[in-house]
């Protein structure tokens, strides 16, 4: 009897286990809160005070009506886990990924095409910067819809340059000139009759550069730091990474010339002596970062990069302008442009109202409250006057003028965007240790992923004409 | 089988039916449906598509896939014997009469119990070129300690470093295998005249033989799948991919590329490797290891 009893349990005591381990896979969970709204399920990247701007974003929005409830979940390596649930049948209703996210995940079937709900909402091309448009755009759909834009410019610590000699308010006008300048602005120090000094680099003997035997203490620049936007260095020679078609053109002429500059540092400076020196920077977020710390003179960064010298460096002399290319002739400057941007997963259970939201954050107000929140610009057409007189960056101006101009460049738009950045790092890492010429190196990057390119475009153009037709019926 | 014992079967498997269930789901099912797509052009979000031994091919051809797997080689040869004499090592001090045991143990324990993110953190640190503790010490005996994990030199032997951290577990495993070898046998040899070597390699090792053993297979699997240090330290694969191992390639190709298939193919080469070291370690050591019970 007491067997019994003790299997009547076993037996109880798993299937409850089992079935409350199940449940949770099989049962979605409610949709609609107490009050009867739909609950439309959020996923997004930023914490800290960009979480707090969207999250403001979001309670004006769950305010301004009661039919709708978005609930926002901060979520880490969230185009990862965004991957797996859709791939799960399960994600979230709207998504915070980057622009880059969206070729591959396109092309994957992973996200709902949002034509034919920007058609009914009258939203238009016309309404946004082209470049963020384009980064929502792929293969003739619309994707996503920007939440914030941010370009690139190159930063500068005023303070350094006036202790060199230099004009503060005068940045570099030319790759050619932004050498010069970094090398009037590097410290190091030197063995000289048996005493160290403390000289600028311009001053060096013919003999002193030749044999590197000195340490650095001050840098005027770097092309590796921070070191994010390496693979595309080519951008500023006038080279490109793919032809938009069907080739990688991590070897052509114009990249191997970029590289070849990109390498002319550690050959400049001595590999070692720039590792030793490197080993000294801190975090980017904090106030060791090597530019907030007055290490680095000049460094390639976002608009993001006022926020952490306000915060770090409040202190700092700093400038902001375009980063000039290296045949001003033909172009004076370049910019990258990027963009975080809103989706809706393929298999999200209440796509209008997900739409609803984004539609909603796409507005004038929404849409500065946001980017003000978050001191990056509108990527909408359109910008109040008081957004930008209001705005605390003092350079917010150039941002939003470099990414309307006719040198705004992007990461490339292709599914394989990851591949050939990783192997663009990887060859970049071999061409600053001088372990390998930049032909060397970037004619392996173009074998190996020129194969990978090929294989996926070939998958790609199998199933294309197939795609497209669900997409337009989506 | 009488009844009773049917019923008994019944509820024992009852009981631990959750256990199978989970077991049958999330990794059985996971790895048996991987040797499949092993087979297959599979991105997670399509259904996959039979392309044979093309993944195996690619895998066979490809450079990164040889470096990587000589990388997880390079740091298995060195860290794996270094791990096990180290561990042993230190059980044998701490189960020797001292002062204070309890305190040595735990202190040598505790490392184990950081956890992996925080380790790999503390060593970024410990190992900075520029202010790392490490150099500092070095510098003191004047030596110019390198940039430990920015060249490519040295970014194998700092994993390998960083490794013998870890031995809390398996020295605690070998404590536990000293403290059952037989008192008796020590006495007897020390009455024939024993020295303190010729006891250790004597009496201790092979009374613990099988724990070495155990260690050495759990250390091989281990050694051979490292992922989190290498990952939070050297993300893509550190300088010149020096420091890019199968399991983190295994883990760009799956979820950085969305290449499943040749992630899972990778994972079956690595489970051969494996399955191959651990049946040749089997061979070579079944003469050295002594069972009581056998």
């Amino acid at each position: 009897m007491a067997d019994f009893r003790v299997a009547k349990i076993g037996v109880l005591l798993a299937s409850a286990v089992a079935a409350v381990g199940l449940s949770g896979c099989v049962r979605p969970p409610s949709d609609r809160t107490p009050d009867g709204r739909i609950i439309v399920d959020y996923w997004e990247k930023w914490t800290g005070f960009e979480g707090e701007a969207m999250q403001a974003v979001v309670d004006d929005f769950n305010r301004s009506q009661n039919r709708i409830f978005v609930r926002k979940l901060t979520v880490s390596q969230i185009d990862r886990k965004m991957m797996l649930a859709t791939a799960g049948g399960n994600p979230p209703d709207v998504a915070g990924l980057w622009s880059f996210n969206i070729p591959v995940y396109a092309e994957k079937g992973a996200l709902t095409p949002l034509n034919r709900y920007l058609e009914e909402a009258g939203i238009t091309a016309d309404d946004y910067i082209p470049v963020f448009w384009e980064l929502c755009s792929h293969e003739g759909f619309v994707w996503a819809l920007p939440s914030t834009p941010a370009t690139l410019a190159l930063h500068w610590n005023k303070k350094m340059f006036r202790e060199a000699g230099l004009d503060p308010e005068q940045p570099p006008r030319s790759i050619a000139e932004l050498d010069r300048m970094a090398e009037q602005i590097t410290l190091v120090v030197v063995e000289r009759n048996g005493k160290k000094v403390k000289v600028h680099f311009s001053d060096l003997t013919e003999e002193e550069k030749r044999s590197k035997k000195f340490d650095i203490i001050q840098l005027g620049f770097v092309p590796t730091e921070p070191g994010w936007w390496n693979p595309m260095w080519g951008y500023w020679f006038g080279a490109g990474l793919w032809n938009g078609k069907d080739r990688i053109t991590a070897d052509s002429p114009e990249n191997i010339e970029a590289f070849r500059w990109f390498q002319s540092y550690p050959k400049k400076y001595g590999l070692e002596n720039l590792r030793r020196f490197g080993a000294s920077f801190g975090n980017f977020a904090s106030p060791q970062n090597p530019f907030l710390s007055g290490k680095v003179a000049m460094e390639l960064q976002g608009v993001w990069m006022y926020n952490f010298i306000d915060k770090y460096a409040p202190q700092l002399e700093w400038g902001a302008a375009p980063f000039p290319a290296a045949h001003t002739d033909q172009f004076p400057y370049v910019t990258i442009a990027e963009c975080d941007v809103l989706v809706i997963p393929r298999g999200a259970r209440h796509v209008k109202e997900a739409f609803e939201f984004i539609r909603y954050v796409n507005t004038q107000p929404a849409m500065e409250k946001l980017c003000m929140g978050q001191r990056k610009f509108s990527p909408l057409s359109r910008m109040s006057e008081d957004f930008i007189r209001n705005h605390p960056n003092p350079y917010i101006k150039i941002f939003i003028e470099m990414a309307r101009s006719p040198y705004v460049r992007t990461v490339p738009q292709t599914p394989i965007w990851m591949v050939l950045g990783d192997e663009m790092n990887a060859a970049v890492d071999r061409i600053f240790s001088l372990i390998e010429t930049p032909a060397q190196a970037l004619r392996t990057v173009q074998k190996r992923v020129q194969l990978r390119f090929d294989r996926e475009r070939e998958r790609w153009l199998k199933i294309r004409e197939r795609r497209i037709a669900e997409w337009r019926g989506l | 089988m009488t009844r009773r014992e049917w019923r008994n079967l019944g509820i024992g498997l009852a009981f631990i039916s959750p256990w199978i269930i989970g077991f049958l789901a999330f990794t059985l099912y996971p790895a048996l449906a991987s040797i499949y797509y092993s087979f297959c052009d599979y991105d997670v979000f399509s259904r996959p598509v039979w392309v044979g031994l093309l993944n195996y091919r690619d895998m066979f051809t490809d450079k990164v896939f040889w470096k990587s797997l000589y990388n997880t080689f390079y740091y298995t040869i060195f860290s794996l014997p270094l791990c096990l004499v180290v561990s042993l090592l230190i059980a044998v001090m701490l189960n020797q009469q001292i002062k204070a045991r309890p305190v040595f143990r735990t202190v040598y324990f505790l490392p184990s119990l950081v956890p992996m993110v925080a380790s790999a953190m503390i060593w970024l640190w410990i190992l900075n070129g520029k202010y790392g503790i490490l150099n500092y010490l070095l510098g003191l005996l004047g030596i110019q300690g390198p940039d430990w994990l920015a060249d490519e030199k040295w970014t194998k032997p700092s994993l390998i470093l960083m490794s013998v951290w870890g031995v809390g577990g398996s020295m605690v495993i070998y404590l536990a295998a000293l403290q059952d070898v037989p008192r008796e046998l020590y006495e007897s040899a020390v009455i024939d005249g024993a020295s303190a070597w010729q006891k250790f390699f004597h009496i201790t090792i092979p009374m613990i033989s099988p724990v070495i053993y155990f260690n050495l297979i759990m250390g091989i699997i281990g050694a051979l799948q490292v992922f989190a240090q290498p990952y939070i330290m050297f993300g893509g694969g550190g300088p010149n991919r020096s420091a890019l191992f199968y399991a983190v390639y295994l883990y760009q190709n799956a979820f950085d590329y969305y290449e499943m298939g040749f992630a899972s193919a990778m994972a079956w080469v690595l489970f051969i490797i494996i399955f191959f070291l651990t049946w040749v370690a089997t061979k070579t050591t079944r003469r050295h290891i002594y069972y009581a019970g056998e």
